[in-house]
This record gives structure tokens, sequence and C-alpha cells, in this order.
């Protein structure tokens, strides 16, 4: 049991510091200007992809938005074939048409993320309502934003989801803001998921920075799910890091108090069980070698891509119509 | 105030129109996704929340069709909403309220209501913008009747067209252009007007008409410019309105000069070109000395790469060899290489820029 539990922190503490250093590398070269696309971080909230993707299986469908990339990491999507696509190259998993705002990994299960706000939840829904009536053995998942939760095909999703009791689990990553506007500006003083609720729709929460309680979370919501259970709504407290879109920090704008992003980043998800990982020798040397081994991971990758080829004008009439 | 002119850039051409229309009329009120917030919309909203305060100024939901509702009830209601999209792609879930209620109040109602409501889009382009923020949506807009529809091109007619929008009694979606933003012009201090519905003549030619549509204005003058280096002589006209269009002054030129050529910043396939097309040939088709042109995208949608956008968006150099090729001048490729070959990458409005927008 305890080492069952010590593989399990590994393997989530593993996904999170792909993501994490991965980001940071994106972060690292994007002055460069050769990634000449938006690119929305997911620093400082990976628990939310490594908990939830760990509950999942390669079968299973999961939906993203503009900040996909930790979606698509923890899905098992490509590294090479998102950084790929960041640079603009034709061995990019849009074949440059995309960007990072576009990603998608078909073999992962990794069905899709687009930047229009809100637009990737119907989808979900629609892939979990398909998966019902083929008689498919696959739970849906769809990520999005506290902001995203505002608009109205939410709702509209929620509902036909919950009518038709359709495999499909809701993760919101509440972290208080969208772009710079604080939640309190958008929403009433209310919780999110308790929305949900009155749709009818389970709803559970989770620690958002704490990958094993999203896990755990996640994993009972999944569990249901294969038993032909409702839809679950599971809200996930967290915070980004970074700039909403853009490599840097952006305190000076000075539109989030001082203490509460040191409160979040001393809650960092990463460290959480790092901290727990180091009061074991295993653990410890488990983390020294995933440090390496990301690394190398990593530079290889971003050669790779680098040494992707330039995707052709011409090919680009070719995708419009099936 | 003595009237004093100087040069400012067209988002701080819009900030003063917004400033001066909530200024002049207390029924002004201002709506978007981060309005108020650090960035203010490219700087078009900057420090209005901090002048005018909450009651006038606001943030608002993701929730664009909603939210477009909300301010047409309020615009039917005494009020003179101003509602803003950092790019027209998000307008897209705002067209059941536009199309359906805002463009047909009054009219439905035998004109017993109007929807003074103005809504500013952005079309976003550069920096890997891709699919679905970089489209260039006016010709849907503008196949609507009831809405009035405008994109202006200078930073004189942003401020002043934006200030007639908001006193007009109609809904007008008035259109921007991101790589607009940042150009420099005279702009009065004082607020002033500029016509909806009038076209003009920014360069008096004699060999051609082209009609240009928001940035494509820009690109024009400058292909006009180097073209007359090199004996041609164009007659370049800034369309302003797309929805009434303005064809009295278009006809009017193509009467003089025998040729039209329509420069748009959307796609070719059923586009505003393809109306101004039409326009022409209904009503001049005797001017024409040869078939009408158009540039415009190509019919697919804006992909993210740099490798793939660098022949996407016609800029002066395509335009030129287009013109030269349509006329058909004898103008080596070289020459207009020399002169128009762009010395930033493609892809940046300004070589100060480095993403991402
Ligand atoms: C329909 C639509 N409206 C507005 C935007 C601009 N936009 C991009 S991301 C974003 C904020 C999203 O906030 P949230 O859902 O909380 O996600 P977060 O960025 O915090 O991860 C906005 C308003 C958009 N892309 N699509
Ligand atoms: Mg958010």
């Amino acid at each position: 049991m305890k080492h069952l539990l010590i593989s399990r922190i590994e393997s989530l503490y593993h996904t999170m510091l792909r993501i994490r250093r991965v980001e940071e590398a994106i972060a690292g070269h994007y002055p460069m200007q050769e990634m000449r696309c938006p690119v929305h971080l997911s620093i400082g909230q990976e628990a939310v992809a490594a908990g939830v993707c760990a509950a999942l299986r390669q079968q299973d469908g999961v939906f993203s938005n503009h900040r996909a990339h930790a979606h698509y990491l923890a899905k098992g999507g490509s590294l090479t074939a998102m950084l790929a696509e960041i640079y603009g190259k034709a061995e990019g998993c849009c074949k440059g048409i995309g960007g990072s705002m576009h990603m998608i990994d078909l073999a992962a299960g990794f069905l899709g993320a687009v930047p229009i706000v809100g637009a990737t939840v119907p989808l979900a829904v629609g892939a979990a309502w398909a998966a019902k009536l083929r008689g498919e053995d696959k739970v849906i998942t769809v990520f999005f934003g506290d902001g995203t939760f505002e608009e109205g095909a939410v709702y509209e999703s929620i509902n036909f989801a919950v009518l038709h009791r359709l495999p499909v689990l809701f993760v919101c990553e509440n972290n208080l803001y969208a772009c710079y506007t604080r939640l309190s500006t958008r929403q009433p003083d209310r919780p999110i998921h308790t929305v949900a609720t009155a749709c009818g729709c389970k709803a559970v929460t989770a620690d958002g920075n704490d990958a094993l309680a999203v896990f755990d979370a996640a994993s009972s919501a999944v569990a249901d799910l294969r038993a032909g259970g409702y839809p679950v709504f599971l809200e996930c407290s967290t915070y980004r890091w970074r700039e909403h879109c853009g490599p840097n920090m952006d305190d000076d704008l000075d539109y989030r108090p001082k203490t509460e992003v040191a409160a979040w980043k001393a809650a960092c998800p990463v460290s959480r069980l790092a901290k727990i990982l180091g009061t074991l020798d295993e653990g410890q040397n488990f983390m020294a070698h995933a440090e390496r081994e990301i690394s190398a991971e990593i530079n290889t990758a971003f050669a790779g891509a680098l040494a992707g080829g330039i995707p052709q004008q011409t090919d680009l009439p070719g995708y419009l119509y099936a | 105030m003595p009237e004093t002119i100087r040069k400012i850039t067209q988002a701080e051409a819009i900030r003063e129109a917004l400033e001066q229309a909530m200024t002049e009329d207390e029924r002004v009120i201002l709506i978007g996704e981060g309005v108020p917030d650090p960035k203010g919309v490219f700087g078009t909203t900057s420090g209005l929340q901090e002048r005018f305060g909450m009651a006038r100024v606001f943030d608002m939901p993701l929730a664009e069709n909603g939210m477009t509702g909300i301010c047409i009830g309020a615009a039917i209601s005494g009020m003179r909403p101003v509602m803003v999209h950092q790019r027209i792609d998000f307008a897209l879930l705002c067209m059941d309220q536009l199309v359906n209620n805002a463009a047909k109040w009054h009219y439905m109602f035998a004109g017993q209501a109007s929807v003074p409501l103005v809504v500013r889009v952005i079309v976003g382009r550069g920096w890997g913008q891709g699919p679905q923020h970089a489209q260039s949506l006016q010709a849907m807009f503008a196949h609507v009747p009831g809405l009035k529809v405008v994109m202006p091109s200078s930073g004189y007619d942003a401020k002043g067209m934006l200030l007639a929008a908001i006193r007009d009694d109609n809904p007008v979606i008035f259109i921007e252009h991101r790589w607009l933003h940042g150009i420099i012009d005279e702009v009065p201090t004082m607020p002033y007007t500029v016509q909806l519905d009038k076209a003009a003549i920014r360069r008096h030619g004699k060999d051609a008409t082209i009609a240009a549509f928001s940035f494509m204005v820009v690109e024009a003058l400058l292909a006009a410019k180097a073209l007359a280096d090199l004996g041609i002589d164009l007659e370049v006209i800034d369309a302003r309105a797309v929805r009434p269009l303005d064809m009295t002054t278009i006809i009017e030129s193509v009467t003089r000069t025998g040729t039209l050529i329509v420069a748009d910043t959307s796609w070719k396939t059923g586009g505003i070109a393809g109306e101004v097309v039409a326009g022409v040939t209904e009503t001049a088709f005797n001017s024409l000395r040869r078939p009408p042109l158009r540039v415009a995208l190509p019919d697919i949608p804006a992909p993210t790469s740099p490798h793939l956008t660098k022949d996407y968006y016609p800029d002066a150099l395509h335009l030129a060899r287009a013109i030269v090729n349509h006329l058909g001048a004898t103008i080596p490729d070289a020459e207009l290489v020399s002169r128009l070959s762009r010395s930033t990458p493609h892809d940046i409005p300004q070589r100060e820029f480095c993403g991402p927008f």
C-alpha cells in the first residue's frame, strides 16, 4: 500500500516537473523571437493537469483551451510535436497552422484545444454523447478556466450532459483571474461548483495545487462515470504564476496583491510533492534522476523541433475540406 | 480652448473619442472584457474608469452573447452603451443578439424604439494570431440590413467616426485593425465627427482607382507612391464605410480612371470587395476599360506559423505587382522589389514589436 502511494507520488511529481521544466524552457527561448505566436503558460497550475490525467486511460479523451500545454503533456501528447508547432514547423502537431493555442494529439487521446473561450466545453459533451451512443468505454474530460465558466455554452452543455447522463468530467481550473480581471469583478460571491450542483450535476472540489488530492477526486469521478453515473464537475483552486499571455512575470502591473502571489507560490504544487519525496532516500534518488532525464528529453525535443522543416503554403488549401 | 492639432496614435485617438463622448453625454457607458485592466484594450480605454467611475466604465464577464443582449436592453432604455471586443472573432458569439435584435428592433417595431449601441471590434493580425484570432469579418456584419458598419483607417477618422457612431441612434459595428492602432496621425484636440457613410479620396490619380478598406489603405498608398515613380498614377479611395458603402464616390472615380481595383483585409469569396465590384459593374459598366480586380486574402483561414503567413496577407508589394500585371504595364519586378520590400519581418506591425499581442 505504502509502496503504491510512493510510486503514485513519484509519477505525479514526474509529470508536473516535466511540465514545469518544459514551460520554463519555452519562457527561456521565447525572447529569441523564433516562437512567433501567443503562449499561455501553465506554470503554477501543473497539479490539475497531472492529477486529472493520471486518472484517465489512453483511450479517454481530453479537450482543452488556450492554456493547453500542461493538459496536452499530461495526457501523453508528443513534446517534440508541441514544440515544433510553437516554432511553426512542418512537424508540429497542426503542421504549423495552429501554434501554441491549438494543440492536438489524437493518438494520445488529446482531442483538441482552441483559444475561443468556452469553445471546447460543448465539444466534450458531444464526444461523450458519441461514446455513449456507440457503446464505447470512454470518459471525456474538458479543462477550462474560471472565466470560461461565465460563457452561456457551458451551462447549456452541463444541462445536456446531465439530462443524458453522459460520461464527461468538467474540470474547472479556478485560478481567480481571467487575464487581468479578478473573479469577484465577474461573478457573484459564491463557489463556482455550486452552480454546477444547481444544474443537477454532481460537483466536487479539490486543492488544485495538491496533485494527490486532484488525483483522488478525479479517480473517484472517473470510476463513477465508467459505472454509468452522472457527469461530474470538479473545481480545482490554483494559481497562474506568470503573465496571462507571454513568457514573463507581470507583477509590476499590480493587478494581483503581492501577498496573494507570494502565498500561492509558497504553495507550489511541485515543491509540495518534492517535500514528501525528499524525506525518503528512494525519493531523493528519484527526483535527481527525473531532473536529469527531463532535462535531456527537453534538450532533444527542442533540437528536434528547431531542426524541423518549413511548412508549405501550397499545402494549406488541401486541409480546408475533408 | 483654441483648436490645436497634434500627432497621436490611433489608439490614443480612439481613447480620446471615448473620453469626449462620455464627457458630452452622461448616457454613454463603456463595457468590455479588460476595459479597466492595466492594458486597457491596447491603450484605447486606459484611465477611463479612473476618470468616469465604476458606474460608467465596466469590465464584464466572459459572456459575449448575453452581454450584447444586456447592452441592447440598456440601449432601448435610455443608455448609449459602447461595447468592445479585443478580437472581432469573439463577436461571433454575439451574432444572435446583433443580427436578430440590434439590427431589427427599430424596424420590426415600426420605429417605436431604437438601439444606440456601438460595438468596437478589433481585427487581429501577425505574431501567430492564427485561425481564431485574425479574422476580418466585415462582410458578415455588412450583410445585415439595420447595422451600420465602418472601418476607419486614419487616426483622424477613427476619432471622428467613433464620436459620430456614439451619437448615432443605430447599432454601429466599429471595426478597428490592430496594425492601425500604432500609426500616428494629426488629430484635433476638440470633439468633431466624420460621416459614417462617406468614402474619402486619399490620393488623386488618373490611371486606376483602388478602393481600399482599413489597413489596406496603408498598403495601397505605399504601392501608389512607388508606382507613381514608375509612371502609374493611381487614385486611392479609403472606403471608410462598409455598410452603407459609399458607391457614389467610387463610381465617380472609376468613371474618370476606367479601372477598378478593390483591396480588402478579408477573404475574397463573399467579401465586401465583390460587393464593390458588383456595384460598379451594375451602374458604370461602360466606364470600365478592363475587368475589375479584387486583391483579398486567399479563401483559407489564417494560419499561425510565420512561414505560412508570408504571402497570406497582400502587402504593398503584392498589391503593386497585381496592379502592374492587371494594367499590363512593363515594369521590371526588381523595380517594385527595391521600392516596396518590407524592412521589418512580415508578421509584425513595427520594428519595436517583440510579441505576443
Ligand atoms: C469568446 C472569447 N472571449 C474572449 C477571449 C479572450 N480571452 C482569452 S483567454 C481569456 C481569459 C480566460 O480566463 P479563464 O477561463 O479563467 O482561463 P485562464 O486564462 O485563467 O487559464 C480571455 C478573456 C477569447 N479568447 N474568447
Ligand atoms: Mg482563470
